[in-house]
């Protein structure tokens, strides 16, 4: 496979598929997902839990392998296939290169090392660097991330810091080689709503100041809705719906990402409108449902969708950039439910409204199909 | 911290003088034992048991001889005197040591050495054949008991009544101070047999304590880092993994450090659990008691260090 990327672009996925065969079968944890992150450049991918958002990114860095999980397609990271390349050399991308941050910032440092210590090992894995300048770095990089009395930190023990600043500190070590792409996968959500906040100012504001790039990996579109210019939203182990984060946010094309949208509660939205959970769960990754992944769950499904797989194509509205949504709905009819949801319609009247009346597949019956 | 290991300390002294006051009422106040009756032999008089009633202070009332008992102890290190041997207990104990402790560390080491590797191979290379191979063998050694596996372990390889002349049969201990290649030759197969069945719990601990291990967050972290997977398993996953370990083996040691009763009887080494046997075999009354509370206080002072251990090894404890 050629290893050519597009001028700008840091990393290329190309159809990337992430299998895991287990005794009941195999589970589809990734299903054919491509998506570019350019220099300094920032992404969401945005999905419910067990949407494939974390194995996707944890393939970027090897990590499945491991674990049995059979890839395919093609990782671009600056010019290397991260799928061919030897594990050293791999090795070498992981920490360095490529930095990543977790959800549980409690689990995630090691409970019996110092933090100090597990910044200085970050380092010391990828450059030549004495321990006492690596830990005089560290404690810079403590303080870069907003950690104060850093000095005194830097000797202590994980259990000894609070959530948030046990996140920062994974910031800081992810820092520590001023990696080029920085993965976060979820590294809000074991947080405090006020800490949340000053996590996300503090990547965007380390983003910047650094040129790094970021893939921001969340289930909650109003975390990237601040710090992405681009967002995936991803269901079943596929890209459903790819754009600008505006147009993603301003004119949304998938009834799944209409429902991520109506289940976040917002202070500037129109008053009284309910929220909406999504009905139903995600699918079984090993006995997927049958067309378009999502009909089960979909209000606006057709008879016909439950056989008819819809690819990822470019929705054509204007101004709009490259948007694309996997979803056989025309255009005419997604924009009227979605005007009708916007104004906090319920999803019968968006129905209604883009004039898919009858013949729909009623959402219990079809989640036993599924 | 230091406050911590007062009060241990304090609570091991306790604990003590409980072990002391258990041993005492089973051995002087059942009536089957009458330490008088053992010493005058088998033709003593009524007059005789008398006079040595009076000579091991039997006519006081009991709290007075438990006082005496305890005083002895304490102040003293006075365990008493056997009869048998003519002998004050502590010196026999004393001179029983070295034996014990020859047997105990030696297998210790050999159950560490052997044990934490297999574990740690097996943890890496799970579900395969190696893995499988490894945790069969250590199920029969797990199963096997020690008495049978030191028999059979002469039969086969004892340079007297083995098929394969190997290794210095029973009865050949010689203590480290008279030779030492002797001492390490006589004492081959005791560790062997005696770490066997250590071997094979230290290998399916590890091995089930690295597992776990691995699955937390902060291998994956470790991961990310860029660390090689050698470093990620030695360094990150054997750092909290080590720690149920160190329970296991300090109170192993003080068990062991009491008499291996078993391992010292097959093979007829000279240590406590020897001493014990024999003392058993003699009515001994008061080595019986001197072992037991010599075994007691290797368990309480083990338990001790454990809890310090612990305080070092994992800084989320803290004793305060």
């Amino acid at each position: 496979m050629s290893t050519e990327q597009p001028a700008g672009a840091l990393l290329s996925v190309e159809n990337l598929s992430v299998q895991f065969p287990t005794h009941d079968g195999v589970v589809h944890a990734v299903d054919g997902i491509s998506y570019t992150v350019d220099r300094a450049a920032s992404i969401g991918i945005v999905g419910e839990s067990g949407s494939g958002k974390t194995v996707a990114a944890l393939t970027l860095l090897g990590l499945t392998v491991t674990q049995g999980a059979i890839v395919t397609g093609q990782i671009l990271f600056d010019g290397r296939d991260l799928l061919t390349i030897s594990k050293a050399e791999l090795r070498h991308i992981r920490g360095n290169e490529i930095a990543m941050i977790f959800q549980d910032p409690l689990s995630s440092l090691h409970p019996q090392f110092r933090v100090g210590a597990q910044i200085v090992e970050a380092m010391r894995i990828h450059r030549s660097i004495t321990r006492a300048a690596a830990r005089t770095r560290a404690i810079e990089l403590l303080e870069l991330v907003g950690i104060p009395d850093p000095r005194r930190r830097v000797d202590q023990y994980p259990h000894e810091f609070s959530g948030g600043m046990r996140q920062r500190a994974m910031i800081a070590m992810s820092l520590s080689n001023e990696p080029k792409l920085l993965i976060a996968d979820e590294p809000t959500t074991a947080l405090d709503v006020t800490v949340q906040a000053q996590i996300l100012a503090l990547l965007e504001r380390l983003r910047h100041e650094l040129g790094m790039a970021m893939i921001m990996i969340t289930h909650d579109l109003g975390v990237v809705a601040q710090i992405a210019d681009r967002i995936n939203v991803m269901y079943a182990g596929r890209i459903v719906e790819s754009a600008e984060a505006r147009p993603l946010f301003s004119s949304p094309q998938h009834p799944y990402t209409w429902g991520l949208l109506r289940s976040i509660p917002t202070l500037d939205g129109p008053r009284g409108v309910e929220l909406l959970p999504i009905p139903g769960r995600p699918p079984s990754m090993i006995r997927r449902p049958t067309g378009c992944f999502f009909h089960p769950r979909c209000a606006y499904a057709l008879p016909s969708h439950s056989t008819i797989d819809p690819p990822l194509s470019d929705v054509g509205l204007e101004g709009g950039g490259d948007h694309r949504a996997a979803c056989l709905l025309d255009a005419a009819q997604r924009q009227a439910a979605w005007a009708a949801l916007k104004g906090g319609g319920t999803p019968e009247q968006a129905r209604v409204a883009a004039g898919i009346e009858q013949d729909v597949v009623p959402v219990a019956e079809a989640e036993i199909v599924g | 911290m230091t406050g911590f290991i007062i009060r241990r300390l304090l609570w091991g002294v306790v604990l003590l003088i409980a072990v002391i006051a258990v041993t005492f009422m089973i051995f002087y106040l059942l009536p089957s034992v009458n330490p008088a009756i053992l010493r005058a032999g088998r033709n003593g008089s009524p007059k005789i048991i008398a006079e040595i009633s009076k000579d091991l202070g039997l006519n006081h009332p009991i709290y007075v001889q438990f006082w005496n008992y305890i005083k002895n102890i304490i102040l003293h290190g006075n365990f008493g005197y056997s009869y048998y041997y003519n002998d004050p207990v502590g010196g026999l104990i004393a001179n029983r040591l070295p034996a014990t402790l020859s047997l105990t560390v030696g297998a210790a080491f050999l159950w560490i050495v052997v044990g934490v590797p297999v574990g740690i191979i097996s943890a890496i290379k799970r579900r395969t054949l190696l893995d499988r191979a490894a945790m069969g063998t250590a199920l029969v050694f797990v199963s096997a008991p020690v008495f049978w596996l030191g028999l059979i372990a002469l039969y086969v390889f004892a340079n007297d009544i083995g098929q394969f002349h190997v290794f210095p049969g029973a009865g050949s201990y010689v203590g480290l101070t008279v030779n030492p290649l002797k001492w390490f030759e006589s004492l081959l197969l005791p560790w062997m047999v005696l770490s066997a069945t250590s071997t094979a719990i230290y290998a399916r601990l590890v091995r089930g304590s690295l597992l776990q291990v691995m699955g937390e967050d902060y291998i994956r972290t470790a991961r990310a880092k860029g660390l090689s997977e050698r470093r990620v398993i030695l360094k990150h996953g054997m750092r909290s993994a080590i720690t149920p370990l160190v329970t296991v083996l300090g109170l192993d040691i003080a068990g062991l450090l009491g008499g291996a009763i078993l391992t010292e009887g097959v093979f007829d080494i000279p240590g406590i659990g020897r001493l014990n046997i024999d003392a058993i075999g003699h009515g001994d009354v008061t080595i019986v008691q001197g072992t037991v509370l010599v075994a007691s206080i290797f368990i309480i002072v083990a338990n001790i260090l454990v809890d310090i251990a612990y305080a070092f090894l994992d800084p989320r404890v803290r004793y305060e």
